[in-house]
């Protein structure tokens, strides 16, 4: 147990960032070891915010437990959704309508660039550049309008359930993401002059954090953390879910293994986000938006394990079932919590003031981690 | 490699193996004693090169605790399971976190939920638990807290 405030014998310092920092993003406690200005060790301490998710989900019912999942990474929250629907639809082989499909690819998407746009935001304003967060949610609150719209919920969503989606999209749907499109476009340019080109960004983000491809696999690192190591590890390509396999969209790597790469890695799969949503919202298929399913669900005894692309990484869900109408027991590997774990390795060696951009480029939801 | 390649092969590593091809991926049920010498070839093996662990977790079953290793490999592109039933009178088995670095918080994590024991973790203290942490370890079937409210 360290002395959580206070020096070592060694005459180094023992500092806190958190569990109330703006920087953290969340209650994320760190206990940090300075000599001078240099990082010897940064140690995290979590579970501020842990509500026993799983444990919970062992009385609840595979329909009811969905709700719960939006709560761990908020931002991903219909992507969470999807990959428990997609776990209890594996157990039951329940065929999703094409419809259903389409709109849950949409809103993945959609949710990713949101996701992304609070990211850039924030991580600009970590940085000390307040302007760049107002960019964002700019972009940002006209997705959220859309979901409102069609999922009555602007965060937590529970849009997707065994079988489909709630209810079929909003009228409006369609013309609203199109302007959201156009107005994307226009802005993307913006992003890049305000912030990319910035030659201070640069400095500060250039050659800090390295992390390289071999340690990203062995810290279990994954999505844009691991991709800007040039780990190959989109879920969509490689074990693809839904129509993924059918689209056309660049798994985007980047070989810096540094945090402005990790960086890019971001903001060029927005783009890659907005490409595959081109593809699909003037093909939206007529149909039924939900499978016929039982009221009461019971998944037949046995094992079953979905993996999933979030826009921090990749998200498990792995279900062990006893053939009753609850989970007996329910896992989720969460991509912060492995992100996370890499942030010693990652910082060991930097400065004290680059710590920040690091935490930034990792994308930490606190959420996500403790569960 | 398909299913059955890897069958054989993992039967060469180990003969006690036994292998369970009813669920997603192969399931390989290894005893306590023979998962770190068998962790070790899986990712040194220049044909299997299982180098990513991504999920580590725990089951109570009651009369006894199953650890569940989920292995993929970047190079390959094939997964494995790792199964090891372990005691739960004195629930113990070696650690894995020098061959997979993430091993170190996904073992701290299974240590205060489950209470099992790391064999030569570098590290196993309370991740998630407040420091300080008296009674049960809170994901074993029979954890009740009165106060706060887990069960619905």
């Amino acid at each position: 147990m360290v002395e959580e405030i206070g020096t070592t014998t060694d005459g180094d310092i023992i500092i806190n960032v958190g569990p109330q920092h703006p920087a953290t993003h969340g209650v994320l406690h760190l206990v940090i070891t300075i000599n001078g200005e240099t990082i010897k060790k940064v140690e995290p301490h979590l579970g501020f915010i842990h509500r026993s998710i799983e444990k919970m989900c062992e009385s609840l019912s595979y329909r009811q437990f969905i709700y719960v999942t939006s709560r761990m990474d908020y931002l991903s929250s219909h992507i969470n959704n999807h990959a428990c629907a997609l776990c209890v639809e594996k157990g039951l082989q329940i065929e999703v309508p094409s419809r259903a499909q389409v709109i849950r690819v949409l809103m993945d998407e959609l949710t990713r660039i949101a996701s992304h746009e609070l990211w850039w935001g924030a991580m600009a304003m970590d940085l000390g550049a307040f302007t760049p967060f107002f960019h964002a949610f700019r972009e940002r609150e006209s997705i959220n309008d859309i979901m409102e719209e069609t999922c009555g919920a602007r965060l937590t969503m529970n849009y997707m359930v065994p079988g489909g989606v709630m209810q079929d999209i909003h009228p409006n749907f369609q013309t609203r993401v199109k302007n959201f499109i156009t107005l994307y476009k226009s802005k993307v340019g913006e992003y890049n002059e305000l912030v990319t080109g910035n030659i201070i960004f640069q400095n500060r983000m250039k050659g800090i954090g390295y992390l390289s491809s071999e340690d990203a696999i062995s810290f279990g690192c994954t999505g844009p953390t691991a991709r800007g190591s040039g780990v190959s590890c989109d879920t969509r390509k490689l074990y693809p879910y839904e129509i993924y396999n059918q689209l056309q969209f660049d798994e985007i790597l980047e070989t810096g293994c540094d945090s402005f790469a990790r960086y890019m890695v971001r903001v060029r799969e927005m783009n890659q986000s907005i490409r595959i949503i081109e593809q699909l919202i003037d093909n939206i298929p007529e149909g039924d938006f939900q499978a016929k399913t039982k009221a009461v669900l019971k998944l037949p005894k046995g094992e079953f394990y979905q993996r999933v692309e979030t826009a921090r990484g990749e998200f498990g869900v792995y279900i062990v079932s006893e053939g009753g109408t609850t989970p007996y027991r329910i896992k989720f590997r969460s991509p912060g919590f492995s992100n996370l774990s890499a942030l010693d390795h990652i910082a060991r060696g930097s400065k004290l003031g680059d710590l920040v951009a690091m935490m930034g480029t990792l994308d930490l939801v606190i959420p996500d981690i403790d569960r | 490699m398909t299913n059955e390649e890897l069958k054989t092969k993992i039967a060469e590593l180990l003969p006690q193996a036994s292998f369970d091809e009813s669920g997603q991926w192969l399931t390989i049920n290894v005893a306590p004693a023979e998962w770190k010498p068998l962790a070790v070839k899986l990712k040194q093996d220049t044909s299997l090169y299982f180098d990513f662990l991504f999920c580590v977790t725990c089951i109570d079953w009651k009369t006894h605790l199953t650890m569940v290793y989920h292995l993929d490999s970047t190079k390959f592109r094939h997964n494995i399971v790792i199964k090891s039933i372990i005691d739960v009178a004195n629930p113990a088995i070696e650690t894995v976190s020098d061959i997979w670095q993430t091993a170190n918080f996904h073992e701290r994590e299974v240590y205060e939920m489950f209470g099992v024991n790391f064999i030569n973790h570098p590290d196993l203290r309370l991740l998630i638990l407040p420091d300080g942490w008296e009674g049960k370890n809170p994901m074993l079937k029979d954890f009740e807290d009165p106060v706060n409210m887990i069960k619905l």
